[in-house]
């Protein structure tokens, strides 16, 4: 009596597919792709509550205010006086500050530094930008003035990195990245919050 | 004659489909991994401002970044609570005084030697006014929430 041997009916999976189309279909909808950008800023530590208000003496000519207005004007203001720009100019502006090309007097004085890979170089060490906004200021243009800001930095970076080591900036080694960040140091300062001429 | 088609036509064998599962399971893979679950549902509206993709940076490690969404309630709150530019923190409103213990909080969920790479990431509305940012950067301060980030859009 020998038993037949009955073969186990294949299960059904016709219907696999369709279960994981749905849930690939679940996942495609939750999905969200877009990395999440930002401009990244350090925000300098808390003054302390019985410590004397120092005021740090920072030359005339090192430092450039950058103001808005509650309406999203822009003024800038250093020894050369103040003066209406418009967000475009900003960028060109600020690296011509923080260079200071022809070593004029109204701009940042040039320091002579010695910096590794670069040898002793003259650089405005001691400039200083400092923002300044109102409480009625879109933050459009907040975020417009410190986008400019740092991508002058970013371009002057990228320029002597070019020049120096024929290099992007992002491709450089940690070492001479941080020649090169030494070389253009990012000098942003933002005032303690004011409320100028009311709302 | 019967063993001819009588319209001539032949059928089409059917497709094997035996590995479509297969192909469909990776592509679900794929999905499930890089799929983030968004855990809180924003009650402000924001259109974030837009920068260059060369300037602005990635937000990485996402367990190390805490959120503060800053705008005009939606639509549907907006007759609630109208049309200021309020202040959210995990899934309610908040005001700046609920911010430092907001951090507080978010720093006690962390891993002790992740602390130092606390971020915070700024989401606020391109129109809100300042006012209101400044004080929300002003308890960060106060918390030593140092590392903050302000949420863009990219492009070119």
């Amino acid at each position: 009596m020998a038993r037949k041997k009955r073969k186990a009916p294949g299960l059904n999976t016709s219907s696999t597919a369709d279960i994981s189309f749905m849930l690939l279909i679940f996942f495609l909808v939750t999905t969200s792709m877009d990395t999440d950008r930002g401009l990244a800023r350090q925000l300098p530590p808390p003054p302390e509550e019985n410590a004397e208000v120092k005021d740090i003496i920072v030359k005339e000519r090192n430092i450039m205010n950058v103001r808005m207005n509650s309406a999203g004007n822009l003024m800038i203001e250093n020894m050369d006086g103040q003066q209406f720009i418009k967000l475009d100019d900003l960028r060109a502006i600020v690296k011509d500050f923080i260079q200071n090309p022809n070593n004029s007097d109204n701009k940042p004085e040039l320091h002579a530094e010695t910096i590794p890979y670069f040898g002793e170089v003259m650089i405005t060490k001691n400039h200083v930008i400092s923002v300044q906004n109102d409480r009625g200021t879109p933050y459009k243009v907040y975020f417009s003035v410190q986008h400019e800001l740092i991508a002058a930095y970013n371009e002057l970076r990228e320029e002597i990195a070019k020049k120096q080591f024929g290099k992007s900036f992002a491709d450089l080694t940690e070492d001479q990245a941080d020649a090169v960040r030494k070389y253009y140091p990012q000098k942003i300062s933002e005032a303690e919050p004011k409320n100028y001429g009311g709302k | 004659m019967g063993k001819f088609n009588k319209n001539g036509k032949k059928e089409m064998p059917e497709m094997n489909t035996s590995s479509l599962p297969d192909l469909i399971f990776t592509i679900l893979f794929f999905f499930m991994m890089v799929t983030t679950m968004r855990e809180v549902t924003l009650q402000v509206k924001m259109k974030l401002p837009h920068g260059q993709n060369a300037v602005l940076e990635k937000l990485e490690k996402k367990s190390l970044v805490s959120f503060v969404y800053v705008g005009p309630p939606t639509d549907a709150l907006a007759a609630k609570m109208g049309t200021d530019s309020r202040i959210q923190l995990n899934d309610k409103f908040a005001e700046v005084d609920e911010v430092q213990d907001y951090i507080q909080q978010e720093r006690m969920n962390m891993s002790e030697a992740d602390q130092p790479f606390m971020k915070v990431s700024l989401k606020c509305d391109q129109d809100t006014q300042m006012g209101i940012i400044t004080d929300v950067k002003q308890a960060l301060r106060k918390a030593y929430a140092l590392k903050i980030n302000y949420s863009a859009t990219g492009g070119e």
